[in-house]
């Protein structure tokens, strides 16, 4: 009875995986390699009974820390998955990054993150997908764009994010019509969609960031472990670019420590993506981020 | 830059600290007409209750002093920029809060017409509702339309708010004269409100303390009243209802499970347990309940994402209802009377086709009628042949196919549906009961224009040396039968037999057989034409006559389209396989189910 509120959750974040996985031909879940997106795929788990008949797409900004990588690879190995990833080679190459030194927070994210996004789902820039016989990526033969793609956004991470749907439509562009958006009740979720526009799904947006540790203590999910102080009382609470993602002071080592360090209610008055400095750039960084097809 | 910033929107950044063990949350929605203060009571709600984080109160109140505004609570919810531009609600946002009794989610719901989708949005997630009246303005036409919606999204506790009281001197007469009314009209709709509480948002009256502008009123203050909500227990002893979300047999992995997968809506069933599916008819029994990481079980209740085996085998698809036999039943029909409200910004017009989603089942639909329009403006019942947007109707609606559904009065969960007009979900609405239906030309039933062989099927036989039959290798979606179809073909041809392939466009996705290169959603179409099974019944009808053995591929087919299927080709032999889910990766999987047909086909010698 004690995580009776996780049996709910669990149970709406599968019916929508299923409802997403009946609807679209052409399905992404989105892996950032985090503790959402991992608590995501955990959940498809559930709900496809050990199977995961979703391609698995990451977004390889080039900056992501390196131990995310190799515990990407190993899951996908582990589990089968279909994993697949795409990136913004052009602008790598050219150093319009803001690691280079060349341009903004906001520019680089638009750069390695949304633009990347953008033609990675659509498929106009190749993808590269892991060949589970030989552990090596191999460029992806399939193109076709990606009509649903599921995201592991929360709705209490920050407050444009508290206003959307399970089910989010995007337009050709990727973009966010905050103000129209489809109404949606009794689990009945829009699933129809124009030529040349896609949704977005979100099935823990009911999720906040104690339950996703609870969640993870629950079902003694693998996660990366970059989320634990090793020894200099700091640990990451939000996983981004390692330029741009700063660590909190924390000492939990493990999981359960997370869980009691969350419960004190010590982040309560500092959001969760704190950390990441992008957000602060405008007025509302991470609204104008989204409205453009941010994660 | 930092002078015109905007302040930063409240970030809820969830319980935590609150979370202590066995604490119990409840979502509830603010509803009213527009400018009624709903973000006014929830924004002091969060003051009063030390639920911001610390000095985002001063520094809203900050903001509006440099940029000379007055102070607004609104502003600590209207989280998006749009919103503060307007200063009004545009969606529902949804901020936690606790009281001493339990943690709160709060959907602020927007009052504005416009945004009536949004406001039902934000109402069907709650359990219960705050529906906030203006004590100067009165009773407005949402205040109504809102009233109304709430008891059809089957809302039933009720706390009705008279607020900015302040602007009436805080009088006792201004008040009773506004929960009369209001009373008086809920009545008509046959819903009862629990509490109605004088407040002044603005001032913080009423809402978590007594008031001392208004002794006379001894009833609870607003939180209170919200703490008296009750969480509604799960309803014992309701019939067993599982739409089929999908039946999934992934073979990856040597699993050879065929798993039927749902939620459990109401009732609870357990292994050993006949069942029957809904619309198709069909029966079996629970063989197994299953789970991933999961703790083994043999019975499973409402509220449940499952799956479960069958003793017998048999052919059910998502749409179906899956109800236990010993059990009241879902009922079937192709005719509903309904109350419907609608959202489109395109009327609901009879003579054109819709779908209608209710469960997992997604049938085309048609007005057929309007008994007569829910009115919030109290002109009277006019009559219209078209429902508007914004309108609220008791109609009767045509089915294409019989669904399986219950009315609303014994079950919410399968009583419930929404509308889709093209692309988007335009009204949402309740079913009152199944009506008779009339008579239809059945699609098949339709003369040909062509006239056939009429020499029998032996000689034929004999010459070619087979019994005609139509394989369908069908499959949901990700699934690939034209793989498997394909490559029986081939493997006919081989062994010298006549076979020839046919391929059918997903009959979920292309009813009208125009589908669109990258969208799903189905196109206005003639009501006849969208029977895809019927017109791949009628090609394969005549192969079959000219003695050949007919592989069809067709992805989406349900129950009632086999059936279609089977009277069209008869008398000749139908044999139905499922394409692999993950035919496309592993091309075993692909030759295992040619090993399946060519066994089957030898069985009913046909070859
Ligand atoms: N005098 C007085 N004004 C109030 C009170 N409550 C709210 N208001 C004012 O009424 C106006 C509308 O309040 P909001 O809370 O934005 O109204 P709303 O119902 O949320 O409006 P929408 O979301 O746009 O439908 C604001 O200017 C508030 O300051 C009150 O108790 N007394
Ligand atoms: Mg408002």
């Amino acid at each position: 009875m004690e995580h009776d509120h996780l049996e709910q959750l669990e149970n709406q974040s599968v019916y929508i995986l299923r409802e997403a996985y009946a609807n679209f031909k052409n399905l992404a879940m989105l892996w950032s390699i985090g503790k959402d997106s991992t608590v995501l795929l955990w959940l498809a788990r559930k709900a496809f009974f050990g199977h995961v008949p979703i391609t698995l797409v990451h977004i390889d900004t080039n900056y992501k820390i390196p131990e995310m990588i190799r515990y990407r690879d190993q899951l996908a190995m582990d589990w089968h998955l279909t994993m697949v990833y795409g990136q913004n080679k052009g602008a790598l190459e050219r150093k319009e990054t803001f690691p280079d030194g060349n341009i903004t927070r906001l520019q680089c994210c638009k750069n390695l993150k949304t633009d990347a996004l953008k033609n990675t789902l659509s498929g106009e820039w190749p993808r590269y997908r892991l060949n589970l016989q030989t552990g090596k990526y191999e460029l992806d033969k399939n193109k076709d764009p990606y009509t649903g793609v599921i995201v592991g956004a929360r709705a209490d991470e920050e407050g444009s994010r508290s206003k959307e749907r399970y089910f989010s439509p995007r337009d050709k562009n990727n973009e966010w019509d905050v103000g129209d958006q489809p109404p949606e009740l009794w689990n009945q979720f829009k699933t129809d969609f124009a030529p040349g526009t896609h949704l977005r799904i979100h099935p823990l947006l009911d999720w906040t960031e104690l339950n996703i540790w609870e969640y993870i203590e629950r079902e003694n999910i693998p996660i990366t472990d970059l989320y634990f102080d090793k020894g200099t009382g700091k640990r990451y609470r939000s996983l981004g670019c390692y330029p741009c993602t700063t660590p909190v002071e924390s000492t939990s080592k493990n999981v359960a420590e997370i869980v009691a360090e969350l419960k004190t209610g010590k982040f309560v008055n500092i959001a969760e993506r704190s950390g990441r400095a992008q957000d602060k750039e405008d007025g509302g960084g991470l609204e104008t981020l989204r409205r453009d097809g941010y994660m | 830059m930092e002078s015109t910033r905007i302040p930063t929107p409240f970030a809820p950044t969830g319980i935590p600290g609150s979370k202590v063990e066995g604490r119990i949350r409840m979502n509830i929605v603010i509803v009213g007409h527009v400018d009624h203060g709903k973000s006014t009571v929830v924004g002091r709600l969060l003051a009063d209750t030390g639920s911001l984080p610390d000095g985002k109160l001063e520094s809203v109140r900050a903001f509006c002093e440099r940029n000379s505004r007055p102070f607004e609570y609104a502003f600590l919810l209207d989280a998006l920029k749009d919103e503060q531009a307007q200063g009004i609600t545009i969606d529902t946002a949804r901020t936690f809060f606790k009281s001493a009794k339990r943690d709160y989610i709060i959907i602020d719901a927007p009052g504005h017409i416009e945004f009536l989708k949004n406001m039902v949005t934000g109402a069907a997630r709650a359990e219960a509702a705050v529906l906030v009246i203006d004590a100067k303005e009165g009773i407005r036409e949402n205040s109504k339309r809102h009233g109304y919606l709430l008891a059809m999204l089957g809302i039933k506790q009720i706390t009705v708010v008279v607020n900015k009281m302040d602007l009436v001197n805080y009088s006792k007469e201004a008040f009773e004269d506004i929960r009369d009314e209001y009373i008086a009209f809920l009545a008509r709709i046959g819903a009862t409100p629990r509490f109605f509480i004088p407040i002044s948002a603005f001032n913080g009256e009423n809402l978590i303390t007594p008031s001392d502008k208004m002794p006379w009123f001894k009833g609870h203050h607003l939180l209170g009243a919200m703490d008296a909500f009750e969480k509604e227990p799960p309803k014992a002893n309701q019939p067993f209802r599982m739409p089929i979300q999908d039946v999934y047999k992934f073979t990856s992995l040597n699993d050879d499970r065929r798993i039927v997968s749902g939620r459990v809506e109401s009732g609870s069933a357990k292994v050993g347990d006949p069942v029957v599916f809904l619309p198709s008819g069909k029966k079996s029994r629970i063989a197994s309940i299953e789970g991933f990481h999961a703790l083994p079980r043999t019975e499973v209740g409402a509220g449940v994402s499952i799956g479960f085996t069958l003793a017998e085998q048999i052919y059910v698809g998502r749409g179906e209802v899956m109800v236990k036999a010993s059990e009241v039943q879902a009922e079937v029909s192709r005719r509903l009377r309904i109350n419907l409200f609608w959202m489109g910004k395109k009327p609901f017009n009879p003579g054109k086709t819709y779908y209608l989603k209710l469960g997992t089942a997604k049938v085309p639909c048609r007005l057929e009628k309007i008994n007569y329009l829910i009115d919030a403006s109290e002109s009277g019942g006019q009559t219209k042949s078209a429902v508007e947007r914004h309108d609220v109707a008791d109609c009767v609606i045509e089915l294409s196919k019989p669904l399986a559904f219950d009315p609303i009065a014994r079950l919410e969960s399968t009583g419930r549906f929404v509308i889709v007009d093209q692309y988007e979900i335009a009204g949402g609405g309740i079913v009152r009961e199944a009506l008779p239906e009339e008579v239809h030309v059945a699609a098949s039933g339709k003369p040909s224009l062509l006239s056939r062989s009429t020499l029998g099927g032996e000689a034929r036989a004999r010459l070619l040396n087979q019994k005609p039959a139509l394989v369908i290798i069908s499959g949901g979606p990700g699934r690939n039968p034209n793989l498997a179809a394909k490559a029986l073909e081939t493997k006919l041809i081989g062994l010298g037999k006549h076979a020839f392939y046919l391929g059918l466009e997903d009959a979920q996705e292309s009813e009208s057989l125009q589908t669109s290169e990258s969208g799903n959603a189905k196109i206005e179409s003639g009501w006849e034409a969208e029977v895809p099974a019927a017109i791949l019944g009628q090609a394969a009808s005549l192969l079959l006559d000219a003695g050949l053995v007919v592989v069809a591929a067709a992805k989406g087919l349900d129950s009632e389209d086999i059936k279609t299927l089977e009277n069209l080709v008869k008398p000749h032999a139908l044999l139905q396989l499922e394409a692999p889910a993950d035919a496309e990766e592993a091309t075993g999987t692909t030759a295992g189910l040619v090993e399946e047909a060519l066994g089957k086909l030898r069985g009913m010698g046909s070859i």
